[in-house]
């Protein structure tokens, strides 16, 4: 029982590491006003280019800077389109994961080795290899927390990190003012855009290196739509978490949690049918989001979602 | 010297035109430098993407094939946007009346007199996209829930629906391993015009003109319009604000659950995954590239269509991937975008002497 417990323990942050680092992500690229819909080409764009070049070089160090390198370029163009042209940002959004998804598609076709016909598919390349924590793994089902490769222990460091950033920093509070009301931030001398820039940019960087976890580790090497939605996912996490880095690991563990068991209950042959259990999630964040919407519609404390979310900004336009 | 953009009193008419013409050719330059890079010939795969869409009378019916459900999403969807109710919900909404038609046309079929099974299969199509569709409407007119999210959210339960039930219980047990349903009666199939076209171009084509007519010609279109670009002043003229919201949502999501009880009816007959092909998003696009105007987007349609089809052409003839075809779609949009600014605001130059406070 306890191997049980400890192995769904284990799938589920293995499962949940992408998801933690794409959320991270756009959690930061929604709280400065900007909605990035891109996330599935973005991850989709970080984990061919990942697979890529871990395959032609074998440095995974390099692997990461192309992903997350291919993150910003992709979230710069969102950003240049939502804040400089003031474009309708679910468009915009949409379209960064038509041309992420059928880029990356593209690439697989053409950037594998001339035997292989160009293709990616079907090849192995360096990976990152689970790491056991010396005599934290050997405790009883918590080990299973450090038996995990290096990025799934980044993500440790960074949940914490990101939430001390947005939370309890001067760059934090401004991240938020911009996102909240970018009049009074403009007001205190703050650049909206520029805010709005960095932040876009750096949420597209952890979201495309949560498309590299996929290629690398989880499953490693290149098949079409190798993400599996993971990116609209991740946009239902970030509501679920209300839009608080420090939470973004529950959403993670909801779906890799669902995926774990869902893989134990089939090995049982369980009668539970799989779309159910699969729906749980969105339903879910609807739900959430119903209450937030209603609790804060009460004059209560507001939760998180930023007031100026989606809306573009203009000085000149009051 | 600074640039600076500065709002136009009217919107400009000509940007209309100028801006989906100049994104179409951007796009084709820039997807020309990416297949160099990549050692292709851009006019060699453009021609075979031209030819594959529009060469011959079949390869052309296969891109109407492909155009009518995203002209039927398309028009939906540009209904709500007029709102600016972001429904992103149209693959959903396509899911779930592929979905409702099937049970019409498998389950409901014996009690149902044959010359009425199409009608009703269609009918059923169309209120069930209304329903999934009336779900965020209610959520945003009664307590204000972010459309945005709540519509996507219930795509993603749609395709579980449908996935659960033709992988599941109405799987066709004498499918030969294949995940569908069994065929539909052929009382229950829309017939074809030509190759495998089928009827719901037909309906696309009158849909077009119809809500045309309604957005341009009557109150009601008129208050659509009222709503999107000022609601306090609508409010005040007497709209009823919520009550049009959640028809128009509700005619939204109509348009897309026929798209989908057309797709079933009229090309497999039968629930399977090829009614799931991400035709809901790609609506919006549609919808985006034609301004929501109800002509304009039937030839949208047609144009992502093409490019969809050319793709899959450019595959077979040239062994590219057919991923070119998205690529185009995506590199088409990206001007696109950026250019519906210049409908509203003009691009300015001002000299530093003149205006140092600016």
């Amino acid at each position: 029982m306890i191997l049980l417990v400890q192995s769904v323990i284990a799938i589920t942050i293995r499962a949940g590491t992408s998801l933690v680092y794409a959320t991270i992500g756009e959690i930061y690229t929604e709280r400065s006003g900007i909605l990035n819909l891109g996330l599935e080409g973005m991850m989709l764009m970080g984990a061919v280019t990942a697979f890529a070049v871990a395959f032609h070089t074998g440095s995974l160090v390099l692997s990461l800077l192309i992903a997350m390198g291919m993150g910003m370029v992709l979230s710069a163009v969102h950003a240049f389109l939502c804040i400089t042209m003031r474009a309708n940002q679910v468009v915009s959004g949409l379209s960064i994961t038509l041309f992420g998804t059928g880029m990356a598609s593209f690439l697989g076709q053409r950037l594998g080795p001339a035997e292989n016909n160009f293709y990616l598919v079907g090849l192995t390349a360096a990976r990152f290899r689970r790491i056991a924590v010396p005599f934290l793994s050997d405790i009883p089902i918590l080990g299973a927390l450090f038996y995990q490769d290096i990025l799934t222990y980044g993500m440790y460091i960074l949940i914490p990190l990101a939430w001390f950033y947005m939370f309890k920093t001067k760059h934090g509070l401004n991240l938020r003012s911009v996102g909240e009301s970018p009049q009074t931030a403009d007001a205190m001398g703050i650049s909206v855009t520029k805010i709005r820039y960095l932040y876009t940019i750096l949420g597209g960087m952890f979201v495309s290196l949560g498309g590299a976890h996929l290629s690398l580790s989880y499953t490693p090497g290149w098949t079409e739509n190798i993400t599996g939605g993971r990116g609209w996912i991740v946009i239902a996490l970030v509501i679920f978490s209300m839009w608080n880095p420090a939470r973004a690991i529950y959403g993670a563990l909801l779906f890799g949690g669902i995926n774990a068991i869902q893989f134990r209950l089939q090995i049982a042959g369980a009668a539970i049918p799989a779309p159910v259990l699969n729906m749980f999630p969105y339903l879910a964040t609807i739900a959430v989001l119903v209450l937030v919407t209603w609790w804060e519609s009460k004059g209560k404390k507001r939760l998180g979602a930023p007031a100026a979310l989606a809306v573009s900004y203009m000085r000149e336009d009051k | 010297m600074r640039l600076y953009f500065e709002k136009r009193k009217t919107a400009s008419k000509k940007t209309l035109v100028i801006v989906p013409a100049v994104s179409l050719v951007i796009s084709l330059i820039l997807t020309g430098f990416l297949l160099l890079a990549f050692g292709v010939s851009p006019l060699q795969t453009f021609a075979a993407m031209f030819r594959g869409a529009f060469g011959s009378s079949r390869n052309f019916a296969e891109t109407l094939v492909k155009a009518v459900p995203l002209m039927l999403t398309g028009l939906g969807v540009s209904i709500a946007f007029r709102l600016r109710f972001w429904n992103i919900g149209a693959e959903g909404q396509l899911v779930l009346g592929g979905v409702a038609a099937t049970w019409t046309a498998l389950f409901a079929s014996p009690y149902i007199p044959s010359f009425l099974l199409l009608p009703a299969v269609l009918l059923s199509g169309a209120l069930a996209g209304a329903a999934w569709a009336g779900v965020p409407a209610l959520l945003k007119t009664r307590l204000q829930v972010d459309e945005t999210l709540t519509t996507l959210m219930l795509n993603y339960v749609a395709i579980l629906i449908a996935e659960g039930l033709f992988y599941g219980a109405w799987r066709d047990p004498g499918g030969m391993g294949f995940p569908g349903t069994a065929r539909f009666p052929q009382a229950a199939w829309l017939p074809r015009l030509y190759g495998r076209v089928h009827y719901g171009l037909i309906f696309a084509l009158i849909l077009a003109v119809v809500l045309w007519f309604f957005i341009y010609r009557t109150k009601w279109g008129f208050e659509l319009h009222m709503i999107g670009k000022n609601r306090t002043a609508a409010h005040y003229l007497g709209v009823n604000i919520k009550r049009t919201i959640l028809i128009s949502i509700l005619i939204s999501g109509a348009f897309s659950g026929l798209a989908g009880a057309t797709e079933v009816a009229g090309l497999a007959r039968r629930l399977q995954e090829g009614l799931i092909q991400g035709y809901g998003y790609t609506a919006i696009i549609v919808a985006w590239m034609a301004q929501l105007n109800p002509f304009a987007s039937l030839l949208a349609a047609v144009l992502m269509a093409a490019l969809l089809v050319g793709g899959d052409q450019v595959q077979m003839m040239m062994r590219l991937p057919a991923a070119v075809g998205l690529v185009m779609q995506g590199m088409i949009l990206f001007p696109l975008l950026a250019g519906s600014l210049f409908s509203e605001y003009r691009l300015r130059v001002s000299q530093p002497h003149k205006e140092e406070t600016s």
